[in-house]
């Protein structure tokens, strides 16, 4: 799957978007989110207040409970400035 | 028989016309009763703001508005909707962010424009990172708790 970051997430991560592959134990957003967290010190950075993350899966907004399994493209990004 | 209601929705970095847009919306058309335009612009509180960067999440963005948009119309019966978001870099002044709604009657414009802009702030794949005159280093906008209450009376 495709993950793309946005604002202060990809800052922090360095990168604009990736191609993950996961092992099989990481099945919701938040698994993700865990082991990520775990890659290297940007990572850890991004994700260091989980709760705060917000994610969409295919361009859609989720919550940190969904499964990613069939997920072409997954985002994480800070709350929403717009408007 | 009622023509069908018009929707536009845009992201684009260029400027836009709030008159040509009523415009575009309204021409032609007699059954119109009511236009409420709302547009946001870039603030500049202190004098210390060079200017604002939005980013945004192309794709979603225009499919987040979309579902705004459709929302909207499942509340208030309108005769058409005009979202329009920039992104890029916005100077103190300048326009960000348009909406549109039009009815028969006042309410109903007057709430679906509220109703859009509220979930658009909150919603809408958007950020913006402030430059300052002093040359400091770009800050992100933290997203404000005001905001997210917001939508809680449309909720429920």
């Amino acid at each position: 799957m495709r993950a793309v970051y946005f604002a202060w997430v990809r800052e922090r991560i360095g990168k604009t978007d990736e191609e993950l592959a996961p092992p099989e134990s990481v099945v919701s957003v938040a698994d993700l989110i865990t082991w990520l967290s775990a890659r290297d010190e940007g990572y850890a950075y991004a994700f260091e207040n989980p709760d705060i993350i917000r994610t969409a899966i295919d361009q859609n907004h989720v919550q940190h409970d969904a499964l990613i399994a069939g997920a072409r493209e997954i985002a994480f990004f800070p709350p929403m400035t717009g408007g | 028989m009622p023509a069908s209601p018009k929707i536009h929705i845009a992201i684009q970095q260029e400027d836009f016309d709030v008159a040509a847009q009523v415009a575009a919306l309204t021409q032609g058309r007699t059954d119109i009763g009511a236009v409420v335009t709302f547009t946001g612009l870039c603030r500049d509180e202190a004098g210390t703001l060079s200017a604002l960067e939005l980013e945004h999440y192309p794709g979603m963005a225009e499919a987040e508005i979309a579902r705004v948009v459709q929302d909207a119309q499942t509340r208030w019966p309108l005769m058409g909707v005009t979202a329009i978001h920039r992104y890029g870099k916005i100077a103190p002044g300048e326009q960000i962010v348009l909406v549109i709604a039009t009815s028969s009657h006042r309410v109903a414009a007057f709430e679906a424009a509220e109703f859009l802009m509220d979930y658009l702030k909150s919603r809408a794949p958007f950020w913006k990172k402030d430059h300052r005159k002093d040359g400091a280093q770009g800050q992100w906008v933290d997203a404000r708790e005001e905001d997210e209450k917001a939508l809680g009376r449309w909720e429920g």
